[in-house]
Protein backbone atom coordinates (compact mmCIF):
# COMPACT_ATOMS: atom_id res chain seq x y z
CA UNK A 1 0.00 0.00 0.00
CA UNK A 2 1.50 3.41 -0.79
CA UNK A 3 0.62 6.62 0.45
CA UNK A 4 1.90 9.98 0.22
CA UNK A 5 0.97 11.45 3.86
CA UNK A 6 -0.61 9.64 7.11
CA UNK A 7 -2.89 9.58 8.54
CA UNK A 8 -4.64 6.98 5.66
CA UNK A 9 -7.89 8.31 5.20
CA UNK A 10 -10.35 6.56 7.39
CA UNK A 11 -13.58 6.17 4.74
CA UNK A 12 -11.44 2.76 3.84
CA UNK A 13 -10.30 1.92 7.62
CA UNK A 14 -12.62 -1.24 7.44
CA UNK A 15 -11.30 -2.73 3.99
CA UNK A 16 -7.54 -2.32 5.29
CA UNK A 17 -5.92 -5.31 5.94
CA UNK A 18 -3.53 -5.25 9.18
CA UNK A 19 -0.64 -3.34 8.80
CA UNK A 20 2.85 -4.98 9.82
CA UNK A 21 5.65 -2.53 8.18
CA UNK A 22 5.64 0.87 7.89
CA UNK A 23 7.95 2.22 5.38
CA UNK A 24 9.19 5.81 5.44
CA UNK A 25 11.00 7.36 1.89
CA UNK A 26 12.75 10.61 2.43
CA UNK A 27 14.99 11.75 -0.60
CA UNK A 28 17.88 13.90 0.54
CA UNK A 29 17.41 16.00 -2.51
CA UNK A 30 13.73 16.95 -0.85
CA UNK A 31 13.87 18.55 2.26
CA UNK A 32 10.14 18.85 1.80
CA UNK A 33 10.16 14.93 2.01
CA UNK A 34 11.88 15.23 5.21
CA UNK A 35 9.19 17.64 6.36
CA UNK A 36 6.16 15.25 5.42
CA UNK A 37 7.97 11.87 6.87
CA UNK A 38 8.32 14.22 10.08
CA UNK A 39 4.61 15.28 10.03
CA UNK A 40 3.10 11.84 9.52
CA UNK A 41 5.15 9.74 11.87
CA UNK A 42 3.01 11.89 14.74
CA UNK A 43 0.06 9.81 13.52
CA UNK A 44 2.02 6.51 13.78
CA UNK A 45 0.60 4.40 16.83
CA UNK A 46 3.55 3.74 19.42
CA UNK A 47 3.46 0.41 18.94
CA UNK A 48 4.21 0.21 15.62
CA UNK A 49 7.93 1.53 16.91
CA UNK A 50 8.73 -1.97 18.56
CA UNK A 51 10.84 -2.74 15.47
CA UNK A 52 7.34 -2.19 12.61
CA UNK A 53 9.44 0.77 11.12
CA UNK A 54 12.41 1.61 8.56
CA UNK A 55 13.41 4.38 7.26
CA UNK A 56 14.31 4.37 3.37
CA UNK A 57 16.89 6.85 2.55
CA UNK A 58 17.15 7.43 -1.48
CA UNK A 59 19.51 10.04 -3.31
CA UNK A 60 22.54 9.78 -0.99
CA UNK A 61 24.91 9.45 -4.02
CA UNK A 62 24.14 12.80 -5.41
CA UNK A 63 26.39 15.11 -2.85
CA UNK A 64 25.72 17.86 -4.61
CA UNK A 65 22.19 17.84 -5.18
CA UNK A 66 22.11 17.18 -1.42
CA UNK A 67 19.15 19.26 0.58
CA UNK A 68 19.07 17.27 3.87
CA UNK A 69 21.48 16.98 6.78
CA UNK A 70 22.25 13.41 7.19
CA UNK A 71 22.30 13.88 10.58
CA UNK A 72 18.95 14.77 10.77
CA UNK A 73 17.92 11.65 9.61
CA UNK A 74 20.62 9.48 11.73
CA UNK A 75 18.77 11.22 14.45
CA UNK A 76 15.31 10.49 13.51
CA UNK A 77 16.14 7.02 13.25
CA UNK A 78 17.54 7.29 17.10
CA UNK A 79 14.77 9.12 18.19
CA UNK A 80 11.91 6.77 16.65
CA UNK A 81 14.33 3.45 17.58
CA UNK A 82 14.09 2.40 14.23
CA UNK A 83 16.96 1.08 11.31
CA UNK A 84 17.81 3.72 8.51
CA UNK A 85 18.01 2.24 5.36
CA UNK A 86 20.79 3.99 2.29
CA UNK A 87 19.25 2.62 -1.35
CA UNK A 88 19.23 4.68 -4.19
CA UNK A 89 16.16 4.02 -5.26
CA UNK A 90 17.17 5.36 -8.47
CA UNK A 91 19.17 2.37 -9.71
CA UNK A 92 17.44 -0.49 -10.84
CA UNK A 93 19.99 -2.60 -9.10
CA UNK A 94 19.16 -1.30 -5.70
CA UNK A 95 15.91 -0.81 -6.00
CA UNK A 96 14.94 -4.69 -6.36
CA UNK A 97 17.41 -5.39 -3.68
CA UNK A 98 15.63 -2.78 -1.56
CA UNK A 99 12.55 -4.69 -2.21
CA UNK A 100 14.03 -8.09 -1.49
CA UNK A 101 15.08 -6.46 1.88
CA UNK A 102 11.80 -4.95 3.30
CA UNK A 103 9.99 -8.12 1.57
CA UNK A 104 12.20 -10.34 4.73
CA UNK A 105 11.43 -7.82 7.42
CA UNK A 106 7.95 -7.99 6.41
CA UNK A 107 8.07 -11.66 6.89
CA UNK A 108 9.42 -11.09 9.89
CA UNK A 109 6.99 -8.15 11.28
CA UNK A 110 4.03 -10.13 9.74
CA UNK A 111 5.16 -13.02 12.33
CA UNK A 112 5.97 -15.60 9.32
CA UNK A 113 9.40 -16.19 10.32
CA UNK A 114 9.60 -18.48 13.90
CA UNK A 115 11.99 -18.05 16.65
CA UNK A 116 12.38 -14.01 15.04
CA UNK A 117 9.70 -11.41 16.20
CA UNK A 118 10.24 -7.72 14.93
CA UNK A 119 11.64 -6.10 18.46
CA UNK A 120 14.29 -8.94 18.38
CA UNK A 121 15.32 -8.23 14.62
CA UNK A 122 14.99 -4.69 15.09
CA UNK A 123 17.46 -4.35 18.23
CA UNK A 124 19.73 -7.05 16.04
CA UNK A 125 19.98 -4.27 13.41
CA UNK A 126 20.38 -1.51 15.44
CA UNK A 127 23.55 -2.87 17.04
CA UNK A 128 25.28 -3.96 13.78
CA UNK A 129 24.60 0.00 12.81
CA UNK A 130 26.14 1.27 15.83
CA UNK A 131 29.55 -0.77 15.45
CA UNK B 1 45.48 46.12 -0.18
CA UNK B 2 42.44 48.25 -1.81
CA UNK B 3 43.53 48.07 -5.43
CA UNK B 4 43.21 44.12 -5.35
CA UNK B 5 40.24 43.70 -3.93
CA UNK B 6 38.59 46.72 -5.82
CA UNK B 7 40.02 44.12 -8.80
CA UNK B 8 38.16 41.12 -7.55
CA UNK B 9 35.09 42.96 -6.50
CA UNK B 10 31.74 42.82 -8.76
CA UNK B 11 33.36 39.76 -11.22
CA UNK B 12 31.52 36.84 -11.73
CA UNK B 13 34.47 33.97 -10.69
CA UNK B 14 34.21 30.57 -11.75
CA UNK B 15 35.23 28.07 -8.91
CA UNK B 16 37.56 25.09 -9.01
CA UNK B 17 38.87 22.68 -6.18
CA UNK B 18 42.50 22.26 -6.63
CA UNK B 19 44.35 19.23 -5.06
CA UNK B 20 48.36 20.16 -3.44
CA UNK B 21 50.94 20.78 -5.69
CA UNK B 22 53.81 19.69 -6.19
CA UNK B 23 56.92 21.33 -5.84
CA UNK B 24 55.92 24.33 -6.25
CA UNK B 25 57.65 27.33 -5.37
CA UNK B 26 57.31 31.26 -5.02
CA UNK B 27 61.09 32.01 -5.98
CA UNK B 28 60.47 30.98 -9.74
CA UNK B 29 56.95 32.83 -10.56
CA UNK B 30 59.00 34.41 -12.95
CA UNK B 31 60.26 31.32 -14.92
CA UNK B 32 56.44 29.88 -14.73
CA UNK B 33 54.82 32.86 -16.24
CA UNK B 34 57.32 32.19 -19.30
CA UNK B 35 56.75 28.79 -19.73
CA UNK B 36 52.68 28.98 -19.52
CA UNK B 37 52.80 32.39 -21.99
CA UNK B 38 54.90 30.03 -24.23
CA UNK B 39 52.50 27.22 -24.02
CA UNK B 40 49.39 29.42 -24.68
CA UNK B 41 51.22 30.94 -27.60
CA UNK B 42 51.50 27.31 -28.81
CA UNK B 43 47.70 26.84 -28.28
CA UNK B 44 47.42 30.15 -30.37
CA UNK B 45 49.41 28.83 -33.54
CA UNK B 46 46.70 25.57 -33.13
CA UNK B 47 44.29 27.65 -33.85
CA UNK B 48 43.26 27.46 -30.12
CA UNK B 49 43.07 30.21 -28.59
CA UNK B 50 42.00 33.54 -30.04
CA UNK B 51 42.92 37.17 -30.23
CA UNK B 52 45.80 39.38 -30.11
CA UNK B 53 49.48 38.63 -28.74
CA UNK B 54 49.42 37.71 -25.02
CA UNK B 55 51.32 38.68 -22.20
CA UNK B 56 51.46 36.64 -19.31
CA UNK B 57 51.88 37.78 -15.27
CA UNK B 58 51.96 35.92 -11.99
CA UNK B 59 52.15 37.97 -8.89
CA UNK B 60 51.44 37.60 -4.86
CA UNK B 61 48.27 39.78 -3.60
CA UNK B 62 48.35 40.24 -0.45
CA UNK B 63 45.31 37.69 0.74
CA UNK B 64 45.40 34.78 3.28
CA UNK B 65 43.56 34.62 6.10
CA UNK B 66 46.31 32.46 9.10
CA UNK B 67 49.85 32.88 8.92
CA UNK B 68 49.79 28.99 8.09
CA UNK B 69 48.15 29.55 4.81
CA UNK B 70 50.15 29.72 1.58
CA UNK B 71 50.32 33.27 -0.25
CA UNK B 72 47.98 33.71 -3.07
CA UNK B 73 49.18 33.37 -6.52
CA UNK B 74 47.90 35.79 -9.35
CA UNK B 75 47.82 34.87 -12.97
CA UNK B 76 46.96 37.35 -15.29
CA UNK B 77 46.78 37.24 -19.73
CA UNK B 78 46.53 40.52 -20.85
CA UNK B 79 46.37 41.24 -24.73
CA UNK B 80 47.91 44.35 -26.84
CA UNK B 81 46.30 45.45 -29.57
CA UNK B 82 47.90 44.14 -32.77
CA UNK B 83 49.62 47.53 -33.44
CA UNK B 84 51.75 46.86 -31.28
CA UNK B 85 53.17 49.63 -29.91
CA UNK B 86 55.77 50.09 -26.82
CA UNK B 87 53.17 52.38 -25.25
CA UNK B 88 49.80 50.62 -26.32
CA UNK B 89 46.92 49.58 -24.29
CA UNK B 90 47.09 46.74 -22.88
CA UNK B 91 43.94 44.61 -22.21
CA UNK B 92 43.14 42.39 -19.82
CA UNK B 93 41.57 39.45 -20.96
CA UNK B 94 41.52 36.90 -18.48
CA UNK B 95 42.52 35.95 -14.73
CA UNK B 96 42.93 32.97 -12.25
CA UNK B 97 44.08 32.89 -8.87
CA UNK B 98 44.77 30.40 -6.41
CA UNK B 99 44.35 31.19 -2.68
CA UNK B 100 43.94 29.26 0.84
CA UNK B 101 42.42 31.13 3.24
CA UNK B 102 42.44 29.14 6.73
CA UNK B 103 42.97 26.16 5.02
CA UNK B 104 44.74 24.44 8.12
CA UNK B 105 42.58 20.96 7.49
CA UNK B 106 44.71 20.83 4.46
CA UNK B 107 47.87 22.09 4.74
CA UNK B 108 48.29 20.42 8.31
CA UNK B 109 48.49 16.96 6.60
CA UNK B 110 50.34 17.25 3.89
CA UNK B 111 53.79 15.82 3.50
CA UNK B 112 56.80 18.91 2.93
CA UNK B 113 57.26 18.91 -1.25
CA UNK B 114 53.18 19.72 -1.34
CA UNK B 115 51.93 23.50 -1.72
CA UNK B 116 48.32 23.53 -0.68
CA UNK B 117 45.94 26.21 -2.28
CA UNK B 118 42.66 24.46 -2.81
CA UNK B 119 40.56 27.02 -4.20
CA UNK B 120 41.20 28.65 -7.85
CA UNK B 121 38.65 30.73 -9.52
CA UNK B 122 38.51 32.14 -13.04
CA UNK B 123 37.37 35.00 -15.16
CA UNK B 124 37.26 35.36 -18.71
CA UNK B 125 37.64 32.63 -21.73
CA UNK B 126 36.54 28.56 -20.74
CA UNK B 127 39.33 28.15 -23.45
CA UNK B 128 42.23 30.17 -21.36
CA UNK B 129 41.11 28.39 -18.15
CA UNK B 130 41.47 24.79 -19.32
CA UNK B 131 44.89 25.75 -20.81
CA UNK B 132 46.53 27.11 -17.79
CA UNK B 133 44.46 24.33 -16.12
CA UNK B 134 45.86 21.76 -18.43
CA UNK B 135 49.87 23.15 -17.52
CA UNK B 136 49.62 23.59 -13.75
CA UNK B 137 47.81 20.13 -13.65
CA UNK B 138 50.81 18.99 -15.87
CA UNK B 139 53.67 20.85 -14.21
CA UNK B 140 52.73 20.06 -10.61
CA UNK B 141 50.96 16.61 -11.08
CA UNK B 142 47.65 18.08 -9.28
CA UNK B 143 43.85 18.19 -10.39
CA UNK B 144 41.13 20.53 -10.90
CA UNK B 145 37.85 19.97 -10.69
CA UNK B 146 34.68 22.78 -10.77
CA UNK B 147 33.58 23.57 -7.49
CA UNK B 148 29.93 22.94 -6.82
CA UNK B 149 27.73 24.23 -4.16
CA UNK B 150 24.60 21.80 -3.03
CA UNK B 151 21.45 23.82 -1.98
CA UNK B 152 22.65 22.40 1.84
CA UNK B 153 25.85 24.66 1.19
CA UNK B 154 23.69 27.51 -0.85
CA UNK B 155 21.25 27.69 3.04
CA UNK B 156 24.11 28.30 5.09
CA UNK B 157 25.49 31.10 2.53
CA UNK B 158 22.30 32.86 2.60
CA UNK B 159 21.92 32.64 6.65
CA UNK B 160 25.31 33.15 7.10
CA UNK B 161 25.30 36.22 4.36
CA UNK B 162 21.76 37.86 5.71
CA UNK B 163 22.96 37.91 9.56
CA UNK B 164 25.94 40.59 8.12
CA UNK B 165 26.04 44.14 9.11
CA UNK B 166 25.91 46.35 5.80
CA UNK B 167 26.03 49.80 5.29
CA UNK B 168 23.58 50.88 3.24
CA UNK B 169 21.24 47.65 2.53
CA UNK B 170 20.63 48.41 -0.69
CA UNK B 171 19.74 45.17 -2.30
CA UNK B 172 17.06 42.47 -1.64
CA UNK B 173 17.86 38.48 -0.89
CA UNK B 174 17.39 36.86 -3.76
CA UNK B 175 16.89 32.94 -3.94
CA UNK B 176 16.19 31.33 -7.13
CA UNK B 177 14.71 27.94 -6.79
CA UNK B 178 14.53 25.09 -9.88
CA UNK B 179 11.65 23.13 -10.08
CA UNK B 180 12.33 19.30 -11.01
CA UNK B 181 10.43 16.62 -13.13
CA UNK B 182 8.90 19.42 -15.30
CA UNK B 183 8.74 18.95 -19.09
CA UNK B 184 10.17 22.77 -19.50
CA UNK B 185 12.22 23.54 -17.20
CA UNK B 186 10.95 26.13 -14.50
CA UNK B 187 12.82 28.32 -11.71
CA UNK B 188 11.23 30.30 -9.38
CA UNK B 189 12.63 33.44 -7.59
CA UNK B 190 11.82 34.62 -4.08
CA UNK B 191 13.23 37.99 -3.07
CA UNK B 192 12.41 39.39 0.67
CA UNK B 193 13.42 42.81 1.69
CA UNK B 194 16.98 42.89 3.67
CA UNK B 195 15.72 44.02 6.94
CA UNK B 196 13.24 41.62 7.03
CA UNK B 197 15.36 38.87 6.28
CA UNK B 198 17.66 39.94 9.12
CA UNK B 199 15.03 40.78 11.40
CA UNK B 200 14.11 37.36 11.04
CA UNK B 201 17.62 35.85 11.47
CA UNK B 202 18.65 38.34 14.26
CA UNK B 203 15.40 36.07 16.11
CA UNK B 204 16.96 32.88 15.24
CA UNK B 205 20.96 33.03 15.75
CA UNK B 206 21.27 32.37 19.76
CA UNK B 207 24.83 33.20 20.15
CA UNK B 208 26.45 35.94 17.55
CA UNK B 209 29.64 34.37 15.74
CA UNK B 210 28.27 31.44 15.88
CA UNK B 211 25.71 29.32 13.49
CA UNK B 212 24.15 25.88 13.53
CA UNK B 213 22.39 24.17 11.26
CA UNK B 214 19.27 23.78 13.31
CA UNK B 215 19.15 27.98 13.09
CA UNK B 216 20.00 27.58 9.30
CA UNK B 217 17.17 25.07 8.79
CA UNK B 218 14.73 26.68 10.65
CA UNK B 219 15.50 30.52 8.80
CA UNK B 220 14.82 28.57 5.98
CA UNK B 221 11.54 26.58 6.50
CA UNK B 222 10.29 29.97 7.87
CA UNK B 223 11.12 31.33 4.35
CA UNK B 224 9.38 28.44 2.67
CA UNK B 225 6.36 28.46 4.76
CA UNK B 226 6.11 32.29 4.13
CA UNK B 227 6.06 31.51 0.47
CA UNK B 228 3.32 28.46 0.82
CA UNK B 229 1.30 30.94 2.84
CA UNK B 230 1.03 33.24 -0.61
CA UNK B 231 1.69 30.58 -3.24
CA UNK B 232 0.64 27.41 -1.90
CA UNK B 233 3.89 26.41 -3.53
CA UNK B 234 6.29 23.99 -1.62
CA UNK B 235 9.92 25.37 -2.60
CA UNK B 236 11.44 23.00 0.17
CA UNK B 237 10.51 20.08 -2.44
CA UNK B 238 12.48 21.97 -5.26
CA UNK B 239 16.37 22.77 -5.75
CA UNK B 240 18.06 25.83 -4.36
CA UNK B 241 20.68 27.19 -7.06
CA UNK B 242 21.58 30.10 -6.50
CA UNK B 243 21.88 32.88 -3.39
CA UNK B 244 22.04 36.39 -3.71
CA UNK B 245 22.84 39.01 -1.10
CA UNK B 246 24.19 42.31 -0.42
CA UNK B 247 27.69 40.22 0.25
CA UNK B 248 28.53 38.39 -2.58
CA UNK B 249 26.09 36.07 -4.91
CA UNK B 250 26.85 31.93 -5.54
CA UNK B 251 25.54 29.44 -8.06
CA UNK B 252 25.23 25.74 -7.38
CA UNK B 253 27.22 25.61 -10.47
CA UNK B 254 30.36 26.83 -8.42
CA UNK B 255 30.47 30.72 -9.76
CA UNK B 256 30.54 33.41 -7.20
CA UNK B 257 31.04 37.51 -7.34
CA UNK B 258 32.04 39.35 -4.42
CA UNK B 259 30.54 42.21 -3.64
CA UNK B 260 31.56 43.80 -0.32
CA UNK B 261 35.54 44.25 0.75
CA UNK B 262 34.90 43.96 3.98
CA UNK B 263 33.56 40.27 3.85
CA UNK B 264 35.51 38.84 1.31
CA UNK B 265 37.88 37.12 3.65
CA UNK B 266 34.93 35.61 5.28
CA UNK B 267 33.52 34.58 2.00
CA UNK B 268 36.81 33.04 0.62
CA UNK B 269 37.08 31.09 3.93
CA UNK B 270 33.89 29.29 3.69
CA UNK B 271 34.53 28.36 0.05
CA UNK B 272 38.16 27.49 0.80
CA UNK B 273 36.31 24.92 3.22
CA UNK B 274 34.23 23.84 0.39
CA UNK B 275 36.87 23.04 -1.62
CA UNK B 276 38.80 21.07 0.81
CA UNK B 277 35.79 18.76 1.49
CA UNK B 278 35.51 18.14 -2.63
CA UNK B 279 39.51 17.41 -2.49
CA UNK B 280 39.03 14.79 0.81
Amino acid sequence: HLATSLPLPSERDHLRPRIDLIAFIIDIKNRYSLKNVEASLAHVDASFFLGKVCFLVTGVGRVNYCSVEMNAIWKLGKVYCSPVLLCELELEGIRVATAQRLLRMLQICAGHVPGVSALSFSSLMRNSADD
Amino acid sequence: DPQTTAFLLRKQWTLYSVTPLYRFSNARLRDYARLLSACIAAEKQKGLAGGGGGDLAIHLPDLKGSDQDQAAILVQLSSRSPASQKNSEEKLIWSGWFCCVFGDDLSENVPEDFTCLPLFLANGAETYTSIVGSWFQKTFDCCFRRLAISPLNLSWMAAMWTGCKVDKTVSAIELVFSVPCLPHPLDISYAIHPEDAKALWDTIQKTPGEITQEEVDVFMDCLYSHFHRHFKIHLSATKLVKVSTAIASAHCDGIIKFLQSQYLTGVLMLLTELAISQIQ
